[in-house]
């Protein structure tokens, strides 16, 4: 299947400056690791060292959120338009803040 | 080189994070990037969405609910992002960085920050003592996403 895959702004310099990327794949696994495998920078920003996504990487298939549909076992249609949409999370060194 | 925010955007962030103290808040830097230099026009306040904790743990569980919340966490809301992004775009405009709050706490970020930093954003963060804004220091992660760099901030004088 033809899809396309919409690179967010932080992770363009790994992607050859490209705002988005047109591959083949039958599943969102698939696209994402040809993704890495064409550009092999984004690896470590999109996967743990044992290969699973990270869990602040949102991946949505056009306007839903993967994880609320098979996950990375989402079959894709032609034209279908992936998101890798960055979590934006974070948060001070953990203490006891009773004190 | 680095993030050139308006007198007026550092009023609008130490207010917020004053607005939401104790709890830690988050928001966008919108604005227009010419290599490493980043140029802020735009700064909007979002929902710290650990303030919902179930949909929140859905979508960025934490390790330890017990000792982790809206206090000492923030999470963007993923529709927020795009809606955010969406609009941004429709008037010429990127999203350059986030900012966030550390109650009582300084203004340097964790390993928690690092763990979910992502490259090239700017990431703002202000202190906020007993409710009083203090330090506010701007960093980005290093491409190898080992530790943060100090970004250089520049706020001109009005």
């Amino acid at each position: 299947m033809s899809v396309k895959v919409i690179i967010p702004t932080p992770l363009r310099q790994y992607a050859g400056k490209k705002d988005s990327i047109d591959l083949e794949a039958k599943t969102v696994a698939e696209a994402l690791a040809e993704l890495t495998t064409q550009h092999g920078d984004l690896r470590r920003h999109l996967f743990t060292d044992d290969g699973k996504l990270r869990s602040f990487v949102n991946v949505y298939l056009n306007d839903e959120d993967i994880r609320y549909l098979q996950k990375e076992q989402t079959p894709l249609r032609d034209n279908d338009i992936l998101s890798i949409v960055p979590s934006i999370a974070g948060g001070l060194a953990l203490r006891c803040i009773c004190s | 080189m680095g993030l050139r925010i308006s007198a007026k955007h550092e009023a609008l962030i130490r207010d917020h994070a004053a607005r939401d103290y104790p709890n830690e808040c988050c928001g966008v830097l919108l604005g227009q990037a010419n290599g490493a230099d980043k140029d802020v026009r735009e700064v909007v306040a979002l929902k710290n969405l650990r303030t919902e904790a179930d949909r929140a743990q859905e979508l960025l569980p934490l390790e330890e609910p017990g000792r982790e919340s809206e206090r000492n966490r923030f999470l963007v809301d993923p529709k927020d992002q795009i809606r955010v992004e969406k609009d941004a775009r429709a008037r010429g405009l990127d999203i350059l960085g986030y900012y966030h709050s550390h109650p009582d706490h300084p203004a340097r970020p964790s390993n928690y920050d690092r763990e979910h930093a992502w490259p090239w954003y700017s990431y703002v963060i202000l202190s906020v003592i007993g409710g009083e804004p203090r330090d506010l220091t701007c960093w980005v992660l290093t491409d190898d996403r080992s530790e943060f760099r100090p970004e250089q901030l520049d706020v001109p004088k009005p």
